[in-house]
């Protein structure tokens, strides 16, 4: 009986405060033609598959985030982990201590011993952002075109991939997600808002297991 | 007609004309809740109407299946979107994001007064620094999308920690609409405006919704056809159990009715005769009827579907006249002393306080009376002089012989009744039903289909709840914020799930006015502020918003039920908040961890966390306990089974003296306990098949010895008739057996489960009763009957 309308969850909530006013919904937008169908030898294909080889990873990164609204840039760092194929887990160690865990589509946030439990498939909104990069990492394609439009440039050992959401609701916020990389290794994933607002989160050399 | 049958017929018809005239101006009830057991004292009774009528019971929860996933969530949605149009409903969520807006709003308009976080700690230069950086940190998390919107309003995250609270179920979505966890079923919750008492209501809206969704399936012609509706709640659950009630009582009544016409017709070969059967049954109907709604003001549809046992009983009364020809002489005051041992037995039912069995015994006991009056002073008046029934002396004779070979085997009932003892002392500790769901006529199937959607949906069963109570409501708020307080130190190290307060969406004025007094004034907010944000990347001018906004909380009028009104919030707090006369009285309804039952453990925490909450500093007392609804039922269903016990030995005691004052004490005990041994042999095979015995159970083992009383007194005295007469009376004993049988056991196909007890424990005893009454009388009885094979 906590609330007659089980108004669901507060993200459901504060997304309902954060979506413009009355903003029409857009219908989703058409695939892009590069991804219409591959033709044998795909380039994106060939870039999935050989992310797909990887089954983990562990590495440093550092982010920053540029808000229009803050006097200066926001930077943390900390370190990424990967388990093929759906666990991801980002350790930010400074300026505060947070662990992001991604685990067969659960979301959990813990901070301050504080831990926040999110299941991603009621988030079509929230989804993007974490799935951007579940899905590269384990290189599935079908997972990666369900939820957003692609198209990639450049060869395999400087590759950059930009993703364009599809749910209309998470295009009213998140305008693309580009990630660049060489091979099977990351190095940039920049989240661009439609606001102006973007995040940068550059991942550095292999750490030890 | 002689001059007495004038008077007599005169009576009748006057008599049946009142009751008559009362009957049709009862009131009717067919929900169950007539039936449950009344709460001892009023305070109870007040708190189960008030839940009865409350916010659990008016949610309807709707499933969508079959086809696809897809076609699932369109009919969903275009169901919804047409209930959303229909006054008859306040409310209706299926996780669309455009009805939270509403909500979200008003926790951010009012978040100053709504937030336990506003403390004048929180908004020192400390205080803003910290909450502020905290907010910074969900900035660049994954909620920073969501939170940017709302920063220079709220940069302390009041909105973000007050939606955290709402500690609202996660709830699957697929193609945004909510799904269940196995994603077979597109859910949507409906919130009535009729209470879950207004049975009329719920069936209204139950049928609305039937509509809705049928139009809804229909504008997708992919689908038609494969989509199912599947409704469940309290109101639903409550239409149910009234329709089966309803057509059961029909047509088992009309059933019985038609089997026992049959009988009579092969025993009676007369029509005139048939008829005349039937008219102190429909008279013994008519005053029970009568006499229980002018002794309890309304008549439940059950006690009705009781009037099927009455014609087991009652129509046994003619059987006797017609069948036996020294009808006046040697039957009557048989039949007059059986109806006296019969209404000894119910008159023991009618002080109880389960309100079922005290109107069962008060129809019983007028409808019984009725009968046997106008079977004696009416019938034989209006017997036609030329009616000729069959003669049954010959079919009496040939069960006499039979019953006198049988009675030779009669030691065989010792090891009989040592077996039955046995079966019940090896299951002495599970005799007894202890659950008062057992007497829920609504079918298991959905009671699993609710447990299903109750778990997918998060949906409370309002089992567990505190109850605070006082004079007026700010005193009554006040009482339940310091409950909630300590709940909130339970919930957060895990011992119980979560719980509801209506103080989350409306603060005691104390509080909110503590909230407000907490918030700086603007020239010393902004000092704060400058101070709070060295070391942070924002600065003060940005936040502009923020000083405005709490400048207008700090001015603002205190929140009141009235500001909700109208708002999903407003219908939470109508839920939790009660105003009634001179009493406010808050529910706060609690989950455990896993959502199965609490631990012991969990509710002595509980009831600490209630009971020992501090007193208020000022105004009325304030009055707070914790109460788990279904164990409070189910004591009270114990309780009362135990009275039922209790009553029906009071019952038996009352029979036994009777027969001793009327017969002698050798007799009576030889009138009773055959059965007494019916009554054990059919407890014993109830429970041999698995049954555990409940209140219903045994008040058919009451209506056993009531309705066994006449067989046995018969018997008793069969030695003294005349050859011939002792065959009728032996063959009227079979027919008016048979006719009990077939009365009762049709009820034992019931699908609801008080009448198909009361069936299934009197079918067999009765036919038991007559048996065992039989191989225990005198020896002599069948003698006479054994001498005159035919006359």
């Amino acid at each position: 009986m906590t609330l007659p309308s089980r108004c669901g969850v507060a993200g459901a909530l504060l997304l309902a405060l954060a979506m413009p006013a009355g903003a029409a919904v857009q219908p989703a937008t058409a695939p892009a033609t590069a991804e219409a169908r591959a033709p044998a030898g795909d380039p994106l294909d060939e870039l999935l598959r050989e992310l797909a080889r990887r089954r983990h990873a562990h590495a440093a990164f550092t982010e920053v985030q540029y808000l229009a609204m803050l006097d200066r840039p926001l930077e943390s760092s900390g370190e990424l982990l990967y388990e093929a194929p759906d666990r991801l887990e980002k350790r930010t160690l400074k300026p505060r201590a947070e662990t992001l865990t991604l685990a067969h589509g659960v979301l959990s946030a813990t901070r301050r011993g504080r831990t926040r439990t999110v299941e991603l498939a009621a988030y079509p909104q929230l989804a993007p952002l974490i799935e951007s990069l579940r899905a590269t990492l384990a290189g599935d394609r079908a997972a990666l075109e369900q939820v957003f439009s692609t198209h990639l440039e450049g060869d395999l050992a400087h590759w950059r991939l930009r993703l364009t959401p599809r749910n209309p609701d998470a295009a009213r916020v998140v305008k693309a997600v580009l990630i660049s990389g060489a091979h099977a290794s990351l190095a940039t994933v920049e989240i661009l808002q439609t606001d102006g607002d973007r995040s940068l989160l550059s991942i550095g050399p292999e750490l030890s297991p | 007609m002689t001059r007495s049958g004038w008077t007599g017929t005169l009576v009748f018809a006057v008599a049946a004309v009142l009751a008559a005239l009362v009957a049709a101006h009862a009131g009717y009830t067919a929900d169950l809740s007539a039936f449950l057991p009344r709460a001892p004292t009023a305070e109870q009774r007040l708190l189960t109407e008030e839940l009865r009528a409350g916010l659990a019971s008016r949610l309807i929860m709707v499933a969508v299946e079959g086809a696809d996933a897809a076609a699932r969530a369109q009919a969903a949605a275009g169901l919804a979107r047409r209930l959303r149009a229909d006054p008859a409903f306040v409310e209706v969520s299926d996780g669309e994001l455009d009805e939270l807006a509403p909500t979200a709003e008003f926790l951010l308009r009012h978040r100053y007064q709504l937030s336990d976080a506003v403390t004048a700690q929180r908004f020192s230069a400390a205080g803003l620094h910290a909450a502020i950086g905290e907010t910074l940190d969900l900035l660049t998390g994954p909620e920073g999308l969501l939170v940017k919107r709302l920063f220079t309003r709220d940069p302390t995250g009041e909105t973000f920690h007050l939606l955290d609270e709402l500690d609202a179920p996660r709830i699957a979505t697929v193609d945004g609409v909510w799904s269940s966890r196995d994603g077979r079923r597109a859910l949507l919750i409906a919130q009535t405006r009729a209470a879950g008492s207004d049975t009329d209501g719920q069936e209204r809206a139950a049928a609305a919704i039937r509509t809705a969704f049928a139009a809804a399936a229909a504008a997708l012609p992919r689908a038609r056809g494969s989509l199912v509706l599947r409704l469940s709640g309290a109101g639903v659950f409550a239409v149910t159990s009234r329709a089966v009630i309803r057509a059961q009582v029909l047509q088992l009544s009309a059933l019985s009715a038609i089997l026992i016409a049959a009988l009579l017709l092969i025993a009676y070969r007369s029509a005139a005769a048939l008829f005349l059967t039937f008219v102190p049954v429909a008279s013994g109907a008519l005053a029970g009827i009568a006499a229980v709604s002018l002794g309890f003001g309304v008549v439940h549809g059950i006690t009705l579907g009781f009037g099927v046992t009455l014609i087991g009983e009652a129509v046994d009364y003619a059987i006797y006249l017609f069948i036996q020809t020294e009808w006046r002489r040697s039957a009557w005051p048989t039949i007059r002393l059986g109806m006296l041992t019969s209404v000894c037995g119910f008159a023991a039912l009618v002080p109880s306080g389960f309100p079922g069995l005290a109107q069962l015994g008060l129809y019983s006991i007028a409808g019984l009376a009725a009968a046997a009056l106008v079977t004696r002073f009416v019938l034989p008046e209006w017997r036609p002089r030329l009616l000729h029934t069959r003669d049954l002396a010959a079919f009496g004779g040939a069960l006499g012989q039979a019953l006198a070979r049988l009675q030779r085997a009669r030691l065989a009932l010792v090891a009989v009744a040592v077996a039955a003892l046995l079966v019940l002392l090896a299951n002495r500790n599970t005799l007894f039903s202890r659950e008062l769901s057992d007497l829920s006529p609504v079918p298991l199937a959905d009671q699993e289909l609710n447990a299903s959607l109750r778990a997918d949906l998060g949906a409370p069963d309002a089992r567990y709840l505190v109850v605070v109570s006082s004079a007026d409501s700010a005193s009554t708020l006040a009482g339940a914020e310091a409950v909630a307080l300590r709940l909130r130190t339970l919930s957060a190290a895990g011992i119980i799930g979560g719980f509801a307060s209506p103080t989350r969406y409306l603060p005691s004025p104390a509080t909110q006015r503590a909230r407000q007094a907490s918030l700086p004034p603007p020239a010393e907010l902004a000092v704060h502020l400058q101070q709070a944000l060295i070391g942070l990347p924002v600065s003060a001018r940005r936040l502009e918003p923020f000083l405005e906004d709490v400048e207008a909380a700090r001015k603002a009028p205190l929140l009141t039920a009235h500001d909700l009104a109208g708002t999903p919030l407003g219908g939470a707090v109508d839920a939790l908040l009660t105003v009634n006369g001179g009493t406010a009285t808050a529910f706060l309804p609690l989950t455990s961890p896993n959502g199965g039952e609490l631990s012991p453990a969990a509710i002595a925490g509980i009831r600490a966390a209630a009971e020992h909450a501090p007193p208020p500093v000022s105004g009325p007392p304030v009055f707070a306990r914790m109460l788990d609804l279904k164990a409070e039922a189910d004591d009270l269903y114990t309780h009362y089974l135990g009275q039922a016990v209790a009553l029906s030995l009071a019952g038996l005691g009352a029979i036994l003296v009777l027969l001793i004052v009327a017969r002698s004490p050798a007799r009576a005990l030889r009138i009773v306990a055959p059965l007494v041994l019916a009554v054990l042999v059919v407890a014993a095979a109830l429970i041999a098949v698995g049954q555990r015995l409940g209140i219903l159970h045994v008040v058919g083992m009451l209506l056993i010895v009531a309705v066994g009383s006449n067989y046995a007194l018969f018997f008793d005295r069969l030695a003294q008739h005349p050859p011939a007469e002792a065959s009728r009376t032996l063959a009227s004993l079979a027919v008016a057996n048979l006719a009990t049988v077939i009365g009762f056991g049709v009820l034992a196909f019931s699908s609801v489960p008080v009448l198909a007890a009361l069936g299934r424990t009197t079918a067999p005893g009765a036919l038991l009763a007559l048996l065992f009454s039989a191989l225990l009388a005198p020896r002599s009885a069948f003698a006479s009957t054994a001498a005159a094979p035919s006359s």
